[in-house]
């Protein structure tokens, strides 16, 4: 078979990014560097091959898209985490929502209202506007609001890698002093990557973080939308 | 293993036929999700029988997103004229959800503790 066609096959595509992942997902256990993401550096690596050999990414879509169908099973298996956790959630339901939807709208309306202030076009502030929630969940919401889901996805890693090398320093500075409520805090601003950093300091931290991360997913899927359209209905930017 | 991926996606197909309803303005996978988690809480579905499945998807996320993530050599021109108001907004968000999240929590359970 010519070399050239079977770089471009999906099976070659698909193969490349199993085996880069996996190399990377080692380099970052072996080094036990946070910021050496195998996630993000598969991607770099990927964007590299494709612009070397001159391949469209709708030819690495080919095979990319089986990968990229999983995501979307992988949130409804996050009902798994959600249920173990409804102990602690039914216990305090109140003060946890509240908490969580002020979050998730102050975070909603600082990152537009400042993006659009600062001059960034509005697929650009779209995109940027589920940025503190998990990746699947960001991109299918950037997608449902309009925004570029490849932005969203790619400064919804860099949001997750500020906030967990960042995020318990931030607090110290804002005066958040209990270790439960700094846990809630990192994963409903920093989603998966800021629940893994406080999963360090026990599993009740972790649980913590689980529902900051699940509960502000599911209220950005409801509000971004409104919220959007409300800050862009007053004419600001 | 047929059961397990049969109750995953039953759950999402049933998600994206309610994200078709006018109105219904969250992801269908958001919907499956919830979806399954009051089955679960309702006992229709034992947790045991879909843990191995929904572990390997949770921990395999990352992997998932990589091929999204390979588009963004599409929008290479506009990160490199906007990564200023990107830059800003994205940690100013990330320090404003941390604090008001972490202290009005602090402060509604001291009150909600007080009062029960």
């Amino acid at each position: 078979m010519d070399f050239t066609i079977f770089i471009r096959s999906e099976l070659f595509m698909v193969t490349l990014t199993f085996l880069l992942f996996w190399l990377y997902s080692r380099l970052q256990a072996i080094s036990r560097i946070t910021l050496l993401n195998p996630m993000v550096l598969t991607i770099a690596s990927l964007i590299v091959f494709l612009k070397f050999t001159g391949i469209s990414y709708e030819e690495y879509y080919k095979g990319g898209h089986m990968i990229e169908f999983w995501l979307k099973p992988a949130i409804v298996a996050l009902a798994l985490p959600l249920y173990n956790e409804l102990r602690h959630i039914r216990r305090q339901l109140l003060p946890l929502l509240l908490a969580e939807l002020a979050g998730c709208v102050v975070g909603i309306v600082a990152v537009v209202v400042i993006a659009g202030v600062m001059g960034a076009g509005e697929d650009v502030v779209r995109s940027l506007a589920p940025k503190s929630v998990s990746t699947p969940i960001a991109i299918e919401i950037s997608h449902q609001i309009g925004g570029i889901p490849a932005l969203t996805s790619a400064i919804v890693v860099v949001v997750g890698m500020i906030g967990s090398v960042v995020g318990l320093k931030m607090m110290t500075w804002g005066r958040v002093k209990s270790p439960v409520s700094r846990s809630l805090s990192m994963g409903t601003a920093a989603h998966v990557m800021g629940t893994n950093r406080v999963s360090q300091y026990g599993e009740r931290f972790g649980a913590y973080a689980t529902i900051g991360l699940i509960i502000n997913g599911v209220l950005t899927a409801f509000l971004a939308n409104p919220i959007v359209e409300l800050i862009y209905s007053f004419h600001l930017f | 293993m047929t059961k397990q991926f049969g109750v995953i996606f039953g759950c999402l197909v049933l998600g994206e036929l309610i994200a078709m309803i006018p109105g219904a303005s969250i992801p269908g996978s958001i919907w499956g999700m919830l979806l399954l988690t009051f089955f679960l809480d309702g006992k229709w579905v034992r947790p045991e029988s879909i843990s191995p499945i929904c572990k390997l998807l949770i921990k395999n996320m990352a992997l998932f997103f990589v091929p999204p993530g390979v588009a963004l050599m599409l929008y290479f021109d506009i990160i490199a004229r906007e990564w200023m108001p990107i830059t800003v907004a994205t940690l100013g968000s990330i320090f404003l959800v941390l604090v008001v999240t972490g202290r009005l929590y602090e402060f509604l359970h001291k009150i909600f503790k007080k009062y029960r």
